[in-house]
């Protein structure tokens, strides 16, 4: 807590009748914020000794943490692949428009492109703090196009690369810059993966396994060269074999270094992901299950057609397809859509909130109120 | 005395409670007027405090102003340890009802100076206006708060090295890790209980009842420092029928009003 007489002198606001998430369980405590950070009420009450200025009565409702969102290449019309002049603002915009999903941060996911986009959209999509303007950026996810041809699913074919060559070299020159990244995702079975993920994790970059035909094997050497994320769970990489789990056995491995735990992103929108398969990977780890959207530009468009840069795509409610078409376009589901159907398919909501969110540490917002 | 005997714990919780809070009532507690309690820690009183609670959430009783003392903190263990009476207060008590902070009295283990924290504690009693009721429970070896078998029956607020029985006694809120318990704590003392106006002392279970036993059917002895409010002219001790189970019959009858 800040010091200081303005700080002290701030009003106290206490939300009461509330559940909060605290310790993987959801309690029956009140919340106390003060100039949008959360206290320690018995702190406030020993050492300050003051009480709360304003009391919210939250009717009973659960009090969550903003959600965050790890992978999400769009929305509204945005697309954070494309080399626009002023990508800043459709950053924004999208950042601005998620509040209302429930995510407060989220990491603003570019697919597979040739190395002209990265270098000119990365420098414009700086980490930045979330506030009432929008969610905060935490960095952006790179998703490709160091990935399996085979398992590339909509990622253009003749944008995919190796870094057979240069190794760690490569990812710089097809980057360009690394500063605003945060996460990673990548094909283990490329060759030469295990010092790229190693420079990657060294500073400080999140290395996420996917679109990817590795065995298990080839998987959990990945994690202990630092991986530590699956993208997207089941999509996009070998279905569970019962001799081969491939990517999807990380979750049971008994060969992670001890005191690691993986993550793994799923897509709840009711479509990627059949309810019994994430039965099946949160009974199997629920500690690392993370909701995530991958949300589409035409993510928030309402019924109807719409124009994505090259693609005209037909949305129906909860569905988006290429148009004309029966084939999917990507999800479109809300984050909070998502933890919903989450939610309806395990039916533990304390899991949901913890699953939303990975343990990232960052300055609290005033914690929007979801309703359960 | 007198010897409340109540059926089960929660009968014993609840009189107890609404003693408490008939008392502050029938004070008419103001703002020049505040009502004094001392308070104690540990299982035996939850069920009370969660009665008090009640009454307070239904609109019967504000602590608004009612100052509060309470009778021992543990010695070096950290304010905000889950174990620490300070966390014990807020979590059981404190947060659920609307007294002003400047009126919760807590000693302070880790105070620079233990003597002079003790010191300053007798003081804002004494500034207060002495204690209306001290509420206080037993320990398996007759102690009340932690004046430990040896204790001066006229002791003041003081740094006490803790007994075997009172470490053993708490080992099971530190994951019954011996080696984790405090071993000293600041008390109120055996005096300074006594100085209060009323004395109100909870005793529930049937391994209190030997210690219950001692207190009121023995002589006033310094090893079963309780036996010391056989002089004080106002304690009420309330029981659960378990706690009585080494009391001779005819004492039951006699304070059950049964001839």
């Amino acid at each position: 807590m800040r010091g200081g007489q303005g700080a002290a002198r701030a009003p106290v606001l206490q939300f009461t009748n509330c559940r909060i998430l605290r310790g993987r369980a959801l309690l029956r405590e009140d919340l106390w914020v003060r100039e949008g950070r959360i206290l320690d009420p018995e702190k406030l009450f020993f050492e300050e000794r003051r009480v709360a200025d304003e009391q919210r009565d939250c009717g009973g409702c659960i009090l969550a943490p903003g959600f965050i969102d790890v992978q999400i290449n769009g929305g509204f019309g945005v697309d954070f692949s494309q080399a626009a002049e002023d990508v800043g603002s459709g950053v924004a915009l999208v950042a601005q428009r998620i509040l209302s999903h429930g995510v407060t941060s989220f990491c603003p996911t570019l697919v597979t492109s040739p190395p002209e986009v990265y270098h000119k959209v990365l420098p414009q999509i700086p980490v930045k703090s979330g506030g009432p303007h929008g969610a905060g950026v935490l960095g952006v996810h790179l998703e490709g196009p160091f990935i399996s041809r085979e398992k590339r699913g909509a990622h253009p074919e003749a944008h995919l690369r190796s870094f057979e060559a240069n190794a760690f070299q490569d990812v710089l020159d097809t980057y360009g810059s690394l500063d605003n990244v945060c996460i990673v995702t990548l094909a283990p079975e490329l060759g030469r993966s295990h010092e790229v993920i190693q420079a990657l994790t060294a500073r400080g970059i999140c290395v996420s396994l996917g679109h990817s035909v590795a065995d298990l094997r080839a998987a959990e050497e990945a994690v202990q060269s630092g991986a530590s994320f699956i993208t997207h769970l089941f999509n996009a990489m070998l279905p569970f074999h019962h001799r081969d789990p491939g990517i999807v056995g990380l979750l049971t491995s008994d060969r992670l270094p001890p005191g690691r735990h993986i993550f793994y992103g799923m897509i709840a929108d009711g479509m990627h992901t059949n309810p019994a398969a994430l039965r099946i990977a949160h009974r199997a780890h629920p500690q690392g299950l993370v909701l995530v959207t991958d949300a589409v530009p035409a993510l928030g468009l309402g019924n109807g057609r719409h124009t994505l840069g090259q693609q005209e795509v037909e949305v129906d409610g909860l569905t988006a397809y290429v148009a004309g078409t029966q084939t999917l376009s990507g999800s479109i589901a809300p984050m909070d859509v998502c933890v919903r159907h989450f939610l309806q398919a395990t039916v533990t909501l304390g899991k949901a909130s913890c699953c939303g969110m990975k343990t990232l540490r960052q300055p609290c917002g005033e914690a929007p109120m979801v309703r359960n | 005395m007198r010897l409340v005997i109540l059926d089960n714990y929660d009968l014993a919780s609840e009189w107890a409670a609404k003693y408490i809070c008939n008392r502050i009532i029938q004070f008419k507690p103001g703002q020049d007027r505040y009502f004094t309690l001392g308070l104690p820690t540990g299982s035996t009183p939850l069920g009370c405090y969660k009665k008090l609670i009640e009454y307070h959430k239904n609109g019967d009783l504000s602590f608004k102003y009612v100052k509060t003392f309470n009778m021992d903190e543990y010695v070096g263990l950290p304010r905000n340890h889950p174990e620490s009476y300070h966390s014990y207060m807020w979590n059981n008590f404190f947060k659920h009802i609307d007294i002003d902070p400047n009126n919760a009295h807590i000693l302070d283990g880790n105070a620079a100076d233990l003597q002079a924290e003790c010191d300053a504690f007798e003081k804002k009693i004494k500034e207060a206006g002495g204690i209306d009721l001290f509420v206080g429970g037993i320990g398996p070896d007759g102690h009340i708060a932690f004046n430990e078998p040896g204790s001066s029956l006229v002791s003041r607020t003081r740094l006490k090295t803790l007994a075997m029985d009172t470490i053993l006694a708490n080992a099971k809120y530190f994951d019954g890790d011996l080696s984790k318990v405090p071993t000293m704590a600041l008390t109120v003392g055996v005096g300074t209980v006594m100085d209060a106006r009323e004395v109100m002392i909870l005793i529930t279970g049937a391994h209190k009842a030997f210690a219950l036993y001692k207190a009121i059917e023995e002589g006033v002895n310094h090893m079963w420092t309780v036996s010391a409010f056989q002089q004080h002219p106002r304690t009420i001790f309330v029981c659960d029928e378990d706690a009585t189970l080494e009391l001779r019959v005819k004492t039951v009858k006699y304070f059950k009003g049964e001839h």
